[in-house]
């Protein structure tokens, strides 16, 4: 069975909809870990060496955060300064996370039709995750396709909830199936992989 | 005497003290000259103010020199003692060896037998501490390689004091044995081993009473927390050493700097030297116009070629040996001339151990007026012999050599924190953690106490005192963390430190709202109240106990700090600056808090945290999506 660790930085998650109940709904899963890191370090004074061991532990990283300006909450980016360490993280000497898998978690407030070209976003999504994909690439990680929920400001309750039961499939399916065959697809998201 | 003479006595020397000190320091003599010369003045050869009691008088004022070695022994960190034994053991204890074996071959071979020059030899190997250290302090040239030279030859001499004073004992047993007077053994102990025995027994006592009893003595008077009473202690104590010292037949000065030195690590220390620090001045002072005053000018008269070869012999012998010495040590050719020259007088403990040794018959009255002659002359000709260094031989050396950097010494610990309680231990702590170390001061025996326990280093004093806040290096030190308890004594403290220390950066202690504002105005940058912080932190947590999620309450409680900031600015425009106890006596704290309210009210907390907030958003993207949904009108595209 894999471990999954999800990385969570939501700054005002008694606000958000879509992602407490996104992380409602996974929490409980034996093989997954929720690290909230807003909670656990509310002064940004994180706790690189707890972090680490974290890491070590776990098999695929999942960036679980709303899509802040085409990117994460501030939390993530201390995160990525802070606890990928040289020689540990990246490096000739850096192969704590070799092998393992990183992914992201996504709500976006733009709707899916707006990342492209014509579209008020001008570019597709994974081009705004070239950051991500290549910080887990220079970790010698694979990086999975995201899991992205568009459009949040609009959605019904109905809506969310399909996405949230789509999400845990996910997570489950990462657990003990074939993820090979999710790189293999190529589709741009994960959601309807499983 | 009758008291209406004790008076006109006391008043002559000290009339004679506020007279030629001034004058002499404008003129650029230095205080011992000016008393010197003070002494000269009033004394038998002059205005025949004071004379027959001159003997007295000076015995009285030796006691001033006592209290001159105890400080100079609490001075001493067998630490830095140690860090400087190069110089001071390896330098001083050669110019002391050689210096004294020339005199007292010179002395030998024309004049005296060899106990005489014995004594002499080490008599005149001494230079004056008191003169030189003032002299080279007064100049601010104490931090130059020369000064530190000469401090620490003039260290080891004092050292040395204690032995050549049990040197000159054994001398005068023999003497004594020698001329087979026996009614002089009243006076001294039958054998040399004996009066080793009793150096040692003395010292002993001395040590031990030192180590573990003063402490408590110390501490039972400074809870009484009555200043006076300190004092008197302090006082006890050194008059106690030397009258134990004089019974046993010792030097009292020794007694004294032997006690000094065994206190330097009290944390009393500071207290000591702060009460007795006067009264050493004073009786210094005294002490030596009182030499002044015993100088035979009779006798200089009559043998004047004598003594001009005599004092010749001296500082010229004292010259070279300083020259080459410094030479030796390698000092470079300007450091060295002021080494050489600072030190190539006799000292003021020549007197005392003249008199010691007269009193014990080595010298006969010829004998021992000249040498005090010899010795007065020569310190009294020691500023020309600076003002020869300064004004001649410097300027010359100087253009031919390029300045080398002096290496100031570490004077002291960058911070000193005034209290020590609650607040100025994690105060304190954490500096330490950042590898700042603090000179620590706090005026509560129980503190101390307790502390001690803890390893920290802290000393007892009342630090809302000048001489306590000098004491303490506040000329050398950057920041005064002020952390005491009492509003009072804070205030008193930086209104000290404003006005005599205007380079110390001053972090204050605010006891409450209106204190804090009272400092603001008097324009302490840094201060703070107490027990804000904590407040707001305890509060965050009850906002987390309540399930606010962590990050928020940290953000709250960010946000409050910030516009409390701006409340306290608001409030201090209100009340004018020229008028801060407006502050203390007509506003009261609740009314402190009501304009705070008031304030509140009008800037919504709300508004100064709306980060993360979507509702904007939301209800955009809502009307972008009827937009969407609407039919489109006739006629647009």
């Amino acid at each position: 069975m894999r471990k999954i660790l999800i990385l969570f930085a939501h700054p005002m998650v008694h606000k958000s909809r879509v992602n407490r109940q996104l992380i409602e709904a996974v929490e409980g899963l034996d093989h997954v870990t929720v690290n909230n890191l807003y909670e656990r370090y509310p002064d940004f004074f994180i706790d690189v060496k707890y972090e680490q061991e974290l890491l070590l532990e776990h098999d695929i990283i999942i960036w679980h955060h709303p899509f802040y300006w085409y990117s994460a909450p501030a939390m993530i980016k201390e995160w990525f300064d802070l606890v990928l360490e040289h020689g540990f993280a990246y490096g000739r000497e850096g192969n704590a996370l070799a092998g393992k898998h990183a992914m992201t978690c996504i709500t976006t407030g733009g709707r899916e039709s707006t990342y492209q070209g014509n579209g008020l976003n001008r570019f597709p999504l994974h081009q705004f995750l070239l950051p991500f994909n290549q910080s887990a690439h220079l970790c010698k990680m694979e990086y999975l396709p995201p899991f992205v929920v568009h459009g949040v400001h609009l959605l019904s309750e109905k809506e969310i909830s399909d996405t949230v039961l789509q999400y845990r499939k996910v997570l489950q399916y990462l657990g003990d199936q074939d993820i090979n065959l999710l790189m293999a697809s190529k589709n741009e998201y994960v959601n309807q992989l499983v | 005497m009758h008291l209406d003479e004790i008076f006109f006595k006391i008043m002559i020397y000290l009339l004679a003290a506020v007279i030629s000190v001034p004058i002499a320091k404008k003129v650029g003599l230095g205080s011992v000259l000016g008393y010197l010369i003070a002494g000269i003045i009033i004394g038998p050869f002059v205005l025949e103010l004071v004379g027959d009691d001159g003997e007295g008088v000076m015995h009285f004022a030796e006691f001033g020199v006592v209290i001159m070695l105890f400080i100079v022994g609490l001075e001493l960190h067998p630490s830095m003692l140690w860090r400087m034994k190069r110089l001071v053991l390896g330098l001083g204890g050669m110019q002391i060896g050689i210096t004294a074996l020339i005199f007292a071959l010179i002395t030998a071979f024309f004049w005296l037998n060899t106990a005489q020059a014995i004594t002499t030899g080490l008599i005149l190997a001494l230079s004056s501490t008191a003169i030189v250290l003032q002299t080279l302090s007064e100049k601010g040239l104490l931090q130059s390689r020369g000064g530190r030279h000469s401090f620490s030859v003039l260290l080891m001499q004092d050292i040395s004091v204690v032995p050549i004073f049990a040197i000159v004992a054994l001398l005068a047993n023999q003497v004594v044995v020698d001329s087979g007077d026996s009614s002089e053994l009243d006076a001294v102990t039958s054998s040399g081993w004996m009066q080793l025995l009793i150096i040692i027994g003395a010292v002993g006592a001395i040590i031990i009473g030192g180590r573990y009893v003063a402490h408590y003595i110390f501490k039972f008077i400074a809870e009484t927390r009555l200043r006076e009473l300190f004092t008197a202690t302090a006082l006890l104590l050194v008059i106690g050493i030397a009258g134990f010292m004089d019974v046993v037949g010792l030097s009292p000065a020794l007694g004294t700097f032997l006690a000094g030195v065994v206190l330097a690590n009290s944390e009393y220390r500071y207290e000591l030297e702060d009460n007795l620090e006067p009264f050493k001045g004073l009786l210094l002072g005294v002490f030596f116009i009182s030499v002044g005053a015993s100088i035979n000018f009779d006798l200089l008269f009559s043998h004047w070629q004598l003594i001009i070869v005599i004092l010749s012999i001296v500082v010229t012998v004292k010259l070279l040996v300083l020259f080459a010495l410094g030479k030796l040590f390698k000092l470079s050719a300007s450091h060295n001339m002021l080494f050489t020259f600072s030190l190539a007088q006799a000292g003021e403990f020549g007197f005392v151990l003249i008199s010691f040794a007269t009193q014990n018959a080595i010298y006969d009255a010829f004998t021992s007026g000249v040498l005090l002659i010899v010795v007065a002359l020569s310190m009294l000709i020691t500023p020309l012999l600076f003002i020869v260094n300064e004004h001649l031989i410097q300027p010359r050396l100087l253009k031919s050599e390029s300045r080398d950097n002096d290496a100031v010494e570490d004077n002291g610990h960058p911070v000193i924190i005034a209290g020590f309680g609650r607040l100025g231990q994690v105060l304190g702590r954490f500096l330490n953690v950042n590898r700042i170390n603090s000179t620590i001061i706090d005026n509560n025996p129980h503190n101390i106490e307790y502390l001690k326990k803890f390893g920290y280093k802290v000393y007892y004093g009342d630090i809302t005192r000048k001489d306590m806040l000098e004491a303490a290096g506040a000329a050398h030190a950057k920041v005064l963390v002020i952390a005491m308890s009492e509003r009072l004594q804070i205030d008193k403290l930086v209104e000290l430190a404003q006005k005599h220390y205007p380079n110390l950066q001053l972090i204050v202690r605010a006891v409450d709202v209106a204190h804090d504002l009272a400092l603001q105005n008097s324009g302490v940058k840094a201060h703070r109240q107490a027990t804000f912080d904590s407040a707001i932190q305890l509060g965050s947590d009850a906002l987390t106990a309540l399930g606010v999620s962590k990050h928020q309450s940290y953000r709250s409680a960010l946000t409050f700090k910030h516009l409390d900031k701006r409340f306290m600015k608001n409030l201090q425009q209100r009340y004018s600056k020229d008028d801060p106890h407006f502050v203390l006596e007509t506003k009261q704290f609740s009314e402190h808090l009501e304009n705070i309210l008031l304030l509140q009210q009008k800037h919504p907390y709300q508004e100064l945290d709306c980060a993360w907030d979507t509702n904007s958003l939301i209800d955009e993207a809502k009307e972008s999506k009827k937009k969407d949904e609407m039919p489109m009108k006739q006629g647009e595209e």
